[in-house]
């Protein structure tokens, strides 16, 4: 399918009046989905997704039926679904808009994951940020009880299903699933060594599963519509890789930073990031240039001007050298912009939010912030430029010195920064100038 | 005298049912005791362990783990006033924004107004980039903000 032909699918009820209202959700077909599933056996809910090619939404790209299959198969107790919609990955906000806009739409979703996993209680675990998407998903969780489709007897199928929210409180490690799973269990959000995966003890030590808000917004589109016409959209499997997945489906791209219309887009996988940004994103701001692109939330590192031919799907942001695609969180810096700012930014976010259990992604952060404030103060020496490389290149689980990825994604704007825009580093620190960005000192 | 208003007790008791474990019940515990006194004293730290059958270092560890929690020592103003500095936030004015606020204001990041009217916070990412720079006001979200629409919307002046 062309993106000339594409039709939003998960986006295709936004502003619709009343759009997250139980009635004109089924009015426009809703929850016809859930009855087709409740009619089905869970595995063959399982076995439809699986064929789809869905994979997860939330950055790791983890094919979705899969994660399913790896719950015991014999029951001895309850499986938790957690819905992780503590989206706070920088550029990312395609989740505030589907639950603002939509809730039913990702209720439904979770319905009938919950019943694909034998789940009968499901954690929906949201970003306090997010304060109006509660109220909304308040109220529909609240419809929902009121018109069968929760509680006991779901559409007198005989599943129960009960769905709690779970408000968290401004940590972006609550986003990291075993982390949700300890903030959820009402401790600190420090992420649990794997295995064991939380498909074999995750919530209250409990088989679980967690999944992202996009990707539920997916489910009952496969469901109503199958897994053949899911793969009809986005990248096909590379025949020459049998370790590619595919990158099927409709997906929502972030578009944010300096260009003229930033917003939420809906397009089949595998638009070019230059298509994006000219096409959809009303091209760069003040007829500028862009300098580097960030194709999937800031961890994911930059993409330069000449690679922006790449295509935005699981595998394109890989092959130019970033850490992958991450949430699909499109940001734009332009021509005018210092990469030395960009990168103290990303490196003071990730000092911040760093949750110091792991002693390289603790002090890695914190130092290669410091670092970057006195080379922004003037007082940089080029021997630095070969410190933070070191940093990036060991902290994180791609070499193995901490527990979960966040050092990673601290590690991949550093490591893209500096070889890709080596000389401006260069330059900036010989040159001895100070940063005119009017940040706040010791603001971290 | 009980530190836990009746309502915060019920808000308490109502989660229990929802999750396997007393525990799982502190950040609901936390937040509403929070939006009803703008902190967590120690007494209330006190009261909420012994509802989850805790001790309260348990109680005490989550909360601070959480930059989000304040202290007796450090209660939060009327309204609490979030402002993004997150990359998308920083390339559309997100630093000038919070740095004139300062200003104008005359209080750092973290900070509340001497009539106990206004707390101002720096945020990583709010999750609202179409809309930079963007700013939290207690829970809700405003889009591409100028530091008069803060003043004018909080304060009635620009």
């Amino acid at each position: 399918m062309s993106n000339e032909e594409f039709k939003p699918v998960l986006l295709a009820r936004q502003g619709k009046p009343n759009s997250h209202k139980l009635a004109t959700y089924k009015a426009d077909g809703g929850y016809s989905a859930l009855a087709i599933a409740l009619a089905m056996k869970n595995t063959e809910v399982i076995d439809v997704v699986k064929a789809s090619g869905l994979r997860g939404r939330g950055g790791a790209g983890f094919p979705t039926g899969l994660k399913w299959t790896f719950l015991p198969k014999e029951l001895n107790g309850p499986i938790y679904l957690c819905i992780n919609g503590d989206e706070s990955e920088p550029g990312t906000f395609n989740n505030r808009v589907l639950i603002e806009q939509d809730p039913h739409q990702v209720l439904e979703g979770i319905v009938i994951s919950s019943f694909a996993t034998r789940t009968t209680t499901a954690y929906f675990y949201l970003r306090y940020e997010y304060g109006r998407c509660y109220r909304v998903l308040k109220d529909a969780i609240d419809e929902m009880y009121d018109n069968n489709l929760l509680g006991k007897n779901i559409l007198g199928s005989g599943y129960d299903l009960d769905v709690h929210l779970h408000r968290g409180a401004c940590a972006y490690i609550c986003g990291e699933e075993t982390g949700l799973i300890e903030s959820l269990e009402g401790k600190r959000a420090w992420p649990r060594i794997k295995p064991p995966f939380p498909a074999i003890e995750g919530a209250f030590r409990r088989p679980t599963v967690v999944n992202n808000v996009e990707t539920m917004a997916c489910i009952p589109h496969i469901i109503n519509r199958g897994a053949s016409w899911f793969m009809t959209m986005g990248i096909p499997k590379d025949p020459k890789n049998p370790r590619d997945a595919g990158s099927y489906g409709p997906k929502l791209y972030c578009i944010s930073g300096h260009v003229n219309k930033p917003g939420l887009v809906e397009l089949p996988m595998g638009i070019s990031a230059r298509d994006l940004i000219d096409k959809h994103g009303g091209g760069v701001w003040k007829g500028r240039k862009a300098k580097a692109v960030v194709p999937g939330g800031i961890s994911m590192g930059f993409m330069s001007e000449k690679e922006l031919d790449t295509p935005l799907d699981f595998a394109g942001p890989g092959s130019v050298g970033c850490l992958g695609l991450g949430t699909a969180a499109v940001i734009v810096i332009d021509d005018h912009t210092s990469m030395i700012d960009v990168l103290y930014n990303a490196c003071r976010f990730f000092a911040h939010e760093s949750c110091g259990q792991c002693t390289p992604c603790r002090e890695g952060t914190a130092w290669s912030t410091k670092i970057l404030e006195r080379i922004r103060d003037g007082r940089g020496k080029l021997s630095d430029i070969d410190v933070l490389l070191e940093i990036s290149s060991s902290i994180g689980t791609i070499p193995g010195t901490t527990i979960c990825g966040l050092a990673d994604g601290a590690a991949w704007p550093m490591k893209t920064a500096i070889h890709k825009f080596r000389s401006e580093f260069e330059e900036y620190i010989q040159s001895g100038r100070k940063s005119e960005s009017r940040t706040l000192a010791g603001s971290h | 005298m009980s530190e836990l208003s009746s309502n915060a007790k019920k808000v308490i008791e109502d989660h229990l049912g929802r999750y396997p474990s007393k525990q799982a019940v502190t950040l609901p515990a936390l937040h509403v005791v929070q939006e009803e006194n703008g902190c967590v004293s120690r007494k209330a730290i006190k009261e909420i362990a012994d509802i989850l059958e805790l001790s309260p270092a348990q109680v005490n560890d989550t909360l601070s783990f959480y930059g989000f929690f304040r202290t007796e020592e450090d209660p939060l103003g009327k309204k609490r006033v979030w402002i993004c500095r997150s990359l998308p936030c920083m390339l559309r004015g997100g630093e000038e924004l919070l740095a004139e606020l300062c200003e104008r204001w005359g209080i750092q990041p973290g900070q509340t107004t001497a009539d106990g009217e206004l707390t101002l916070e720096l945020a990583e990412c709010l999750g609202a980039c179409d809309g930079a720079p963007c700013m939290l006001i207690n829970d809700e979200l405003s889009l591409c903000v100028t530091a008069d629409d803060v003043d004018k919307q909080l304060r009635g002046r620009a």
